[in-house]
């Protein structure tokens, strides 16, 4: 059969051949720290899955404190393929959370925000935080046990933050306590506000990225092979994709996500309660802060010193402007090693700690 | 500090009981007025909203800013003064144990609290300075009551019903009647027994409690221990000729366990089977009664029975045959059925139609045992290898309902009673174990389809990789051309 006719009446409406010509004209670098660029890919492709995903389990799920529960419990155990769903949607969100940290960190020892990519490394911000809002709505859905007393902490704890917090807490909880309310803001979010918002910066950090091509390293920017992006290195994309697939199925099948106990607001706490992995460093740290720090409230200013830094990731690229100042350079590097081995040695001590 | 009493007092210093006008207040036993107010008459009633002798208000109504003055510069010593009690004060001094130990006690004890003081109950004058004048049989003094009045001492406020309800409205006022009513209380009105428990040998005296209170001696969990001060005592109760081996066979029982381990406030303790203040042993035509209080379902079950008749005929206590009295273990699945160890046995013999019923009954309540443990054990096993089966889980509590249901109904006696709930519960059990089979099948299928999806993903990988080395050898040879 041929297809040249169809694709002639396309491009004469849609002009695809510019396309196909732009992405002829792409290259990716090669160098030593090429294997960082696919990082990127992988994350979006991860929230791919989850859009697709998602999408199935709305198809079931019902919003509410008294059907939440019970309709996930209906999904991974009546509907057909409904727990490979589920767990595939629960594992992904962690697995995108991962690979995105892995992204942010290799664009950071890279030094990938200099001029002029400063706004895609703003716009990375701003999906990173996305994200995470995206894994702290999402946990709640299930209406189970150990979410329901997450969010109550989680939520708490963006209450202590002075003159904003409580008004912060109300507008979270939708009330002074977390209830059916708070599941269903907490879906609207995470199905509409969240999806809209993302996508909007996806397409702007996506955009600049190709905008601006990719980035090479100063050591190797006069020493450096190409490698064309279509097909080589969409292709090798496409291998890691398909196999993030086969750990997806794996993880599903073998590690199916728990649902536990439907949340009961009038039971007692259970024991060691634990919020996600991402949020356990700066969990650990509130719980090793001491109650008074210089006559301050030592978790308000632990919550005010993240929030800080928060900040600080967003200006990054403007303090750090000079790709040539090697002084600056060390102790950007310094202060990566120092959070990462920080987040890795506080997670690991609040995985474990009881 | 200021409380309220319900009834004003007469000149001989005791509650007026006819005394039915609004409540007044006062200041510590003193009859002085101190309300806020500031009137310092010392008279009663005062000027104030809750007094109502318009009379004696007016003649106060002068006083204006004199008073003022006067209540200001003198308002530390009178506060003292106010606190004052020659009781309390004379006998907390006191070298003897027996005399001081009452004014310390009182301190905690639940009429100090209600507003009422020594002279309350023993008459006299608590604002006299000296022994004799606070002593003064004029003044209604009463002194120590003796063993055989306490009841009707104690019974002069707790017996009267309109008194009673000022201070708790829902405290009932027969205790001195049920109390003649009781072994105790007929020994000491017929053979005046004075050795026989009163109202202060239970209740405590001068540091009384209510007994919602924990430290109280009747609270739930300290009334065995109570009863037990006399009733464990060899040598206590030996002109009684009565055992003493209660408490010690009670702490072994189901209900101590309950009690004491389980902080089970519910639980029964002497009292509840005995009764308290009307306490008597229970004959045996009406322990089942007793002990049908609580275990309602089996007693109303035990008197259909055939059991029944047959009891009444060998005049046997109808629960506490085959349970006990004080020391009721735990029932369990072994106390029914032929087998060795089996209460059954100890009436019926092989072949009888009770011998019969009972081991079928035994067998039917082991099937459903089996069942549900068959089951419970395959949905565990599911649920360690990740299978979600908690509905099943909650769904199997149905069986153990049944099971529950079963247990009580063999006090009918009837294994056609006990097969109406057994059947059920099997239907419940054998739902749980197929639900079991279904989620380790589904496991099954899981780990089939992941290893063959693996294997098709691995495949497309390897299609994709020689793809692109297709790809890049053509790009060099292009390149080189």
């Amino acid at each position: 059969m041929r297809i040249e006719p169809l694709t002639n009446w396309l491009d004469e409406r849609l002009s695809i051949s510019t396309l196909t010509k732009l992405a002829d004209k792409k290259e990716v670098p090669l160098h030593r720290h090429s294997i960082w660029y696919y990082f990127g890919g992988m994350t979006l492709f991860l929230f791919v899955v989850q859009v697709t995903t998602g999408i199935l389990l709305l198809l079931y799920y019902r919003p509410s404190a008294e059907n939440a529960f019970e309709s996930v419990q209906f999904i991974i155990t009546e509907v057909k393929f409904g727990w490979l769903i589920r767990s595939i949607h629960s594992w992904s969100a962690n697995l995108m959370i991962a690979t995105l940290f892995i992204h942010m960190f290799s664009v950071f020892f890279l030094r990938a925000y200099h001029k002029p990519r400063e706004l895609t490394w703003v716009s990375g911000v701003l999906l990173l935080f996305i994200v995470i809002c995206f894994g702290f709505s999402g946990y709640l859905l299930p209406w189970n046990k150990l979410a329901f007393f997450a969010t109550k902490v989680g939520t708490e704890i963006a209450g202590v933050v002075p003159v904003i917090g409580h008004p912060v807490l109300r507008f979270l909880r939708g009330g002074d306590d977390v209830t059916g309310a708070t599941l269903t803001r907490f879906f609207g979010f995470h199905v509409a506000v969240l999806p809209a918002t993302a996508t909007v910066f996806l397409g702007v950090h996506v955009a600049l990225v190709q905008l601006h091509g990719m980035h090479v390293p100063k050591k190797y920017e006069h020493n450096y092979r190409r490698m064309k992006f279509f097909p080589n290195f969409i292709m090798r994309d496409l291998i890691g994709w398909i196999l993030a697939i086969g750990v997806l199925a794996a993880l599903a099948a073998i590690f199916p996500w728990e649902l536990g106990e439907k949340a009961d607001a009038f039971a007692p706490a259970p024991a060691g309660i634990k919020p996600e992995w991402y949020f356990l460093f700066m969990f650990q740290t509130l719980k090793w802060l001491p109650a008074k720090i210089l006559g301050m409230d030592g978790e308000v200013l632990g919550i005010m010193a993240f929030n800080i830094i928060a900040a600080l990731l967003f200006v990054v690229p403007f303090i750090d402007r000079d790709p040539a100042n090697r002084r600056k350079h060390l102790i950007f590097n310094i202060i990566g090693i120092v959070a990462v081995v920080y987040i890795v040695v506080m997670t690991i001590v609040g995985y474990v700690a009881k | 500090m200021i409380w309220s009493a319900p009834a004003e007092r007469s000149d001989d210093g005791a509650l007026d009981k006819r005394m039915s006008q609004p409540t007044w207040k006062r200041y510590g036993t003193n009859s002085q007025c101190l309300c806020g107010s500031l009137c310092l008459c010392g008279e009663l009633p005062c000027d104030n909203i809750h007094h109502r002798d318009t009379e004696i208000t007016q003649r106060h109504g002068g006083f204006g800013l004199i008073a003022l003055v006067v209540m200001v510069l003198t308002i530390a010593t009178s506060a003292a003064a106010q606190q004052k009690n020659s009781c309390i004060d004379c006998h907390a001094k006191l070298d003897d144990p027996r005399i001081s130990a009452p004014a310390k006690l009182f301190d905690k004890d639940i009429h100090k609290a209600r507003g009422l003081m020594c002279n309350d109950c023993h008459g006299g004058d608590p604002n006299a300075t000296t022994a004799e004048a606070a002593h003064d049989v004029r003044k209604g003094y009463l002194g120590k009551p003796k063993t055989l009045d306490i009841p009707a001492y104690c019974g002069k406020c707790h017996s009267d019903a309109n008194l009673m309800k000022r201070f708790n409205p829902s405290l009932r006022v027969d205790q001195e009647s049920e109390y003649y009513t009781s072994v105790h209380g007929r020994l000491l009105k017929e053979k005046g027994e004075t050795r026989v428990a009163t109202c202060i040998s239970c209740h405590s005296v001068h540091g009384i409690r209510a007994p919602s209170d924990p430290l109280s001696s009747v609270y739930p969990s300290n009334v065995a221990t109570t009863c037990a001060k006399c009733h464990a005592s060899a040598d206590y109760m030996k002109p009684f000729g009565i055992p003493t081996n209660q408490f010690d066979n009670y702490k072994l029982s189901v209900h101590a366990k309950a009690l004491y381990d389980k902080q089970d406030l519910s639980a029964p303790t002497c009292n509840d089977c005995h009764g308290n203040h009307g306490a008597t042993p229970p004959g045996i035509a009406s322990v089942a009664n007793v002990c049908g209080q609580c275990h309602a379902r089996q007693a109303e079950l035990f008197q259909t029975s055939p059991h029944k008749k047959a009891f009444d005929d060998k005049q046997l206590g109808e629960c506490i045959t085959c349970h006990g009295n004080h020391a009721i273990p735990k029932p369990g699945d072994q106390m029914i059925g032929t087998q060795q160890g089996a209460l059954c046995i100890n009436c019926h013999t092989a072949g009888d139609k009770g011998f019969v019923a009972a081991g079928a009954m035994r067998a039917r309540i082991d099937d459903l045992i089996a069942s549900i443990d068959k089951s419970t054990a395959i949905l565990n096993l599911a649920e360690r290898k990740g299978m979600e089966v908690s509905k099943p889980k909650f769904e199997l509590k149905g069986a153990t309902d049944a099971l529950t249901h079963a247990r009580v109904l063999i006090h009918s006696s009837s294994t056609t009673e006990v097969d109406k709930v057994i059947e059920p519960g099997m239907d419940v059990a054998n739902k749980g174990y197929q639900a079991g089979v279904g989620a380790l099948a589904e496991l099954s299928f899981r780990r089939k389809g992941l290893a063959i999806s693996l294997l098709f993903i691995l495949f497309l990988a390897t299609l994709v990789y020689l793809k692109i080395r297709q790809i890049e050898a053509r790009q060099q040879q292009t390149d080189i051309g």
